[in-house]
């Protein structure tokens, strides 16, 4: 049941670093992040790797294995022959601390930039009345256990440093549009997803939903249709000539 | 902001200790009450605990029955904590949780619906009427997003106003707090250390809310995260307050059992909610024998009538799956014991001969993803097997309820952490109302003690010495792996302070405890203090030590069965100690008293809630006579 599995972990901290070889033990039904523990217990405590509910719930243990931005709490170590050597590193997109620990505060920069839920004036907590139907979509994106694998993958920013400041990522364009499409919020989002938030740099590539854990539809159900709303809003004379006239927005 | 030690120094009105459901309840209250506040947390901001939580909030809206309200509500948490409930936090609680789930609808969240669009409430163990607010199987999730973005909102209107984002409300992100500091009897401060670079920070500030949830890494089989290291537990007692309860532990009944990895990971109760079922090996719906005496009139006996139950509350008894955890919990682990467990140990739990395939997806889509992902099992068509695992600590912080104050002066607690609420056993879905309704309450407390104050406590050079010393010791130590000492403690308060109790095997852990104690002392960290989990690991070690004999100690006193205490030796529920609370304290810092204290009756408008014949099961013949004193005169 148990073998020895090659492991090359990424170790480093402040900007150097290099993989270093590992052999390791691995017993049935195990993940990766179960064997990074095995590492810190028996060879290397003071391998940096941030975790937390083991259950890929929180979003916390993001790394990429074998070059693919995965959770190391769910992914199996089943999914990979004996042989094989395994290779654990950073997410690319951030900052390394130390390890497998990245600096994500660009995320949590971007987050504080997407103007807050806006509800109406008036309607008090115990008042809200909305359709099961009509929170479904924010719901799904609301499933986000940021884990910022979407924004480490998004080529945007993956290998341009110089896009950061202007593109959100795909956590936060759906943020937006989550917000766009919930049932009592006022805001205008469409202009500021555009122009502040770089949802043009997307070209729906559809990276971020392939690696989203939770298997949110990012791009089909969030990116795609909030351009079509920035469009229509554009592109629509009477919308144009009703902010010629009666300074729409402003 | 730099001293001579090379320490940051911030100073704030109130520091928040915790990031989950509690603390960020806290802090928004300290905050919309004008406080500059301070919160810090071990992880990343959003990644706390109460993600994991995923039945729901209980709240008596009475959105899906009427007749639901908060006196229905109390009384059931009163049942379930076994009478031991600090009956105030109760009545509190049961009042004020609809307005708290309510007020997170308009900061953003998304609850699923009824039929006329109101927040839908799910059914859930012991609760008598449909009362979670939920969001499919994540609720956690949605409370812990909509708080985060909460804050964010209060410091975008910070920004706005002053300029800076963290003008009143800051978070420290992946920081650890080692000790509480006073000025005489006073809170002052807090000292701690950045995980990133193990650089340390002192945070002068008059109050303290301590939310840093539970105690479940003492334990090897647990739902906790490394983070339930028992920390705010440990900080109270060391800066001299009382913690109550401690003996009492929630094993949820239904863990993963398989693969070892997941072991213990939760198996929400929603999937009995919504018509799961316990199964021995033998195909036996086995809870129905064990449904215990105080609960006999309130459960089905066949399981037609627990079945017509899911569609007819009215006229049906709920099927005995339903019980209270400490019930299920218990039930399970004899079956397991006689030899009618499931191949790797538990029992079968099965939804999916109870709902159409697309129904459980759509009700329980985590449960269904977990088990895909994690055991390569698909709920829809097989059983899950589950088994119990340490989940909450109900004992905690001894704290005023209408304002979480501890015995401290300037120090709070609200949460897990926090002692009282729960009884001797808290149901399924009064954990994330816990954390809105004490969360607030404690925030508040804060504010109004800090408006109270006459002048600022001091930060005194010698205790942040002391503590800097403290922190640093394992890293100059060439002593034991910590790991190792973790292990050990763990294995033991599983063995032998665990679901089952008895007197010879709890004073066993305790001989264990004293020389792990001798261990902690000498371990050793090697590496830097850039993000060092060795390191770290061996700081926390205190905390768990310490409260692992508080534990163990009250559970050796406490001789009768309750809730989340089972001792073989006095397997039965004893009047006499219904109204005893173990109170723990340590005078040195590494040995802990422990003392009894009688709580305080019911006041009269609550005791009359119940009837005569139920409290007959829990009461003394001597309070039996007083409340017939009191129903006379009403």
């Amino acid at each position: 049941m148990s073998y020895k599995a090659k492991f090359k972990v990424w170790r480093g901290e402040g900007g150097e670093g290099r993989l270093e070889d590992f052999t390791v033990e691995v017993n049935e039904g195990e993940v990766v992040l179960d064997i990074i523990h095995r590492l810190q217990a028996t060879q290397a405590p003071d391998l940096a790797v941030r975790w937390n509910c083991k259950a890929g719930k929180c979003g916390s243990c993001s790394m990429e294995i074998n070059g693919k931005p995965r959770l190391g709490c769910m992914t199996r170590m089943s999914t990979f022959s004996e042989d094989e050597t395994i290779t654990v590193t950073p997410m690319r997109t951030f900052p390394v601390i130390k390890d497998l620990v990245t600096d994500v505060s660009y995320n949590y920069q971007k987050a504080r930039e997407v103007p807050s839920f806006t509800p109406p004036s008036g309607v008090r907590p115990g008042e809200y009345r909305m359709k099961q139907v009509d929170v479904e979509r924010s719901q799904e994106f609301r499933k986000c256990i940021e884990c910022f694998m979407c924004n480490n993958v998004c080529h945007v920013i993956r290998d341009h440093e110089e896009n950061k400041t202007n593109f959100s990522g795909p956590r936060f364009l759906m943020r937006i549009a989550e917000l766009d499409m919930h049932p009592y919020d006022v805001a205008d989002r469409q202009e500021a997803a555009q122009q502040e938030h770089g949802l043009g740099y997307c070209n729906i590539t559809k990276c971020c939903t392939e690696v989203c854990p939770e298997h949110i539809k990012i791009t089909d159900n969030a990116l795609i249709p909030m351009k079509e709303r920035v469009v229509d809003r554009k592109y629509d004379p009477l919308v144009w000539l009703g902010n010629k006239i009666f300074r729409r927005g402003k | 902001m730099e001293n001579t030690h090379n320490t940051e120094r911030h100073e704030y009105d109130v520091v928040v200790i915790g990031a989950g459901g509690a603390g960020l309840r806290a802090a928004i209250e300290a905050r919309q009450q004008g406080k500059r506040t301070a919160i810090v947390c071990k992880s990343l901001f959003g990644k706390a605990h109460t993600v994991m939580a995923e039945g729901g909030a209980a709240a008596a809206m009475g959105n899906v029955n009427p007749d639901d309200n908060w006196m229905v509500h109390f009384r059931d948490t009163m049942r379930g904590g076994k009478f031991l409930n600090n009956w105030r936090m109760a009545e509190l609680h049961a009042k004020e949780a609809p307005d708290r789930v309510w007020e997170l609808e308009a900061w953003g969240a998304l609850f699923d619906r009824t039929k006329d669009g109101k927040i839908s409430q799910r059914n859930f163990g012991g609760h008598e009427y449909p009362r979670l607010a939920h969001v499919g199987d994540r609720t956690g999730l949605e409370l812990i997003r909509t708080l985060q973005q909460r804050v964010v909102a209060l410091q975008q209107e910070d920004y706005e106003t002053h300029g800076d984002y963290e003008a009143y409300i800051k978070v420290f992100a992946e920081c650890t707090v080692t000790r509480l500091l006073k000025d005489g009897d006073a809170i002052s401060g807090a000292f701690g250390y950045w995980r990133e670079t193990g650089n340390f920070v002192l945070f002068d500030a008059p109050a303290v809310v301590l939310a840093t949830g539970g105690i479940g890494k003492s334990y090897v089989v647990t739902s906790n995260s490394w983070e339930y290291t028992g920390d705010g537990h440990a900080l109270a007692l060391l800066a001299g307050a009382n913690l109550i309860n401690m003996e009492f532990i929630q094993f949820h009944p239904t863990g993963m059992v398989w693969p070892p990895s997941v072991r213990g990971i939760l198996v929400t109760e929603s999937v009995r909610g919504d018509g799961g079922v316990l199964r021995n090996s033998e195909g036996r719906r086995f809870m129905f024998d064990y449904i215990p005496d105080v609960f006999k009139d309130k459960y089905a006996t066949t399981e037609e009538e627990g079945d017509r139950w899911y569609t007819d509350q009215a006229n049906n008894r709920r099927p005995p799956e339903l019980l209270p955890r400490d019930e299920v919990a218990r039930a399970i682990n004899a079956e397991v014991k006689a030899g009618r467990g499931s191949p790797q140990g538990g029992v079968f739990l099965d939804v999916s001969t109870r709902l159409p395939a697309e129904e459980i997806k759509k009700r329980l889509p985590s449960m269904h993803h977990q088990f895909k992902e994690l055991a390569d099992v698909d709920i829809t068509a097989e059983p899950m097997q589950v088994g119990p695992t340490c989940h909450y600590i109900m004992g905690g912080v001894e704290v005023d309820a209408d304002t979480g104050a501890a015995a401290v002066p300037g120090l709070f607690a609200a949460g897990e952490v926090s002692g009282g609420m729960h009884g001797s056993n808290r149901l399924g879905g009064n954990s994330l109302s816990d954390l809105l309704v004490f969360g607030r309450r404690a925030g508040a407390g804060a504010a109004e003690y800090i408006d109270s104050l006459a002048s600022r406590p001091k930060v005194l050079p010698e205790q942040v010495e002391f503590a800097r010393e403290e922190a640093l010791a394992p890293l100059g130590r060439s002593g034991e792996n910590p790991y190792e000492v973790h292990h050990e403690l763990q294995r033991t308060m599983n063995d032998l302070v665990g679901i089952i109790r008895k007197a010879e095997e709890v004073s066993e852990a305790l001989e264990v405890v004293e020389k792990l104690k001798e261990r902690v002392r000498l371990v050793g960290a090697a590496g830097s203090r850039i993000y060092n989990p060795g390191w770290h690991l061996a700081i926390d070690l205190r905390n768990m030590v310490l409260v692992s004999e508080c534990v163990a100690r009250a559970a050796l006193m406490r001789e009768e069965s309750r809730g989340g205490h089972t001792r073989d030796d006095f397997p039965g529920m004893d009047p006499e100690w219904r109204r005893k609370l173990l109170v723990c304290s340590t005078e040195d810092g590494s040995s802990v008293k422990v003392r009894v204290r009688v709580q305080p009756p019911m006041r009269d408008d609550l005791i009359t809630l119940f009837d005569r014949d139920e409290l007959k099961k829990y009461l003394t013949d001597e309070e039996m006579a007083e409340f017939d004193g009191i129903a006379k005169k009403s």
